[in-house]
């Protein structure tokens, strides 16, 4: 799989998402700097973590308006997988191409554990991996992680079984005190309705081998590989 | 000209930092405080000496960067 990483000033998780897409898919990522205008043709383009022009403005505002974005929209248009973690999933929203926003946790507090999360549709390009109601183990780290969308929204990203992935406790049931952020219907990651781009706020490249104490993010990797066979 | 930008939380959208001043305020003794909430206030110089113009630029600007328009109002002042 030919992959590309999008590098913000302030992005920091752009080099585990590089070592997690070039240790699964076996080919080295593009590097991707923000002013680019030319993104190669890949089969994913992957927007990192971090704090992307400091979150000034809102957080993914400045990004979502950088010239390597106008690359990332024709390859959302063409129909190419796109996703985006933590700041990914908020650049994301402020392209428009996911729907909501994500805003400050309820608690007004910087959120850094490792949460459960319950695989909501397991027949997707993100998340064919794992099964149907699976609990996930990934770590979550923001401080504007808090889902919103309107009524209507929330309905139709139920409704079409666009909500990926769902924070949850050890027994798979969404409940308060299972979601760190104070996200509407416990939503952690959610999808276009084109299903080719995926947002999420935990960190699946963070867990993809042993020595990072667990391997429950490989799946969503190894998902969108799958997805091209 | 000057622009005032005033960004605010459209209804509905939950304000944890707007929650956590009325608390603040609460604790500090200024009961009757029936609701905050917090939002964002830009001053932008402009170059443009048509108000209209200078108008229509601004809120170009507040679509296209300065609000978000999934959870927030704007309102322009021009002088």
């Amino acid at each position: 799989m030919k992959s590309a990483v999008v590098t913000f000033p302030a992005s920091n998780c752009n080099r585990d998402m590089f070592d997690a897409l070039e240790k699964i898919t076996g080919q080295r990522p593009h590097e991707i700097w923000h002013q680019d205008t030319d993104i190669p043709d890949v089969d994913l383009i992957a927007l990192p973590g971090g704090f992307s022009f400091g979150d000034y403005l809102r957080c993914g505002a400045m990004a979502a308006r950088s010239p390597a974005i106008n690359g990332v929209m024709a390859h959302a248009e063409r129909g190419g997988n796109i996703i985006g973690v933590c700041n990914g999933f908020q650049v994301l929203t402020e392209m428009g191409l996911l729907p909501g926003a994500l805003m400050r946790n309820r608690s007004l507090k910087f959120v850094c554990k490792t949460v459960q999360l319950k695989v909501e549709n397991a027949d997707s390009t993100f998340t064919n991996a794992y099964t149907d109601g699976q609990v996930i183990d990934i770590p979550v780290a923001h401080h504007d992680g808090n889902y919103f969308a309107d009524d209507q929204t929330l309905a139709e990203l139920e409704g079409d079984g666009r909500i990926a992935f769902r924070y949850v406790d050890q027994n798979g049931e969404a409940t308060k005190l299972s979601n760190p952020n104070g996200s509407q219907n416990n939503i952690a990651g959610i999808m276009n309705k084109r299903g080719n781009i995926l947002g999420m706020m935990p960190h699946p490249e963070r867990l993809i081998e042993d020595a990072q104490g667990g391997i429950d993010g490989r799946g969503f990797f190894e998902s969108i590989i799958n997805s091209l066979n | 000209m000057k622009a005032r930008v005033h960004i605010t939380l459209k209804n509905g959208v939950l304000d944890p930092q707007g929650k956590a001043i009325q608390h603040a305020l609460d604790a500090l003794g200024f009961n009757g405080v029936d609701d905050v909430r917090q939002g964002k206030y830009i001053e932008i110089d402009l170059a443009d000496t048509d108000k209209a113009t200078a108008e229509a630029n601004v809120e170009e600007m507040c679509k296209k960067l300065l609000s978000n328009m999934v959870i927030e109002n704007y309102s322009i002042d021009i002088d």
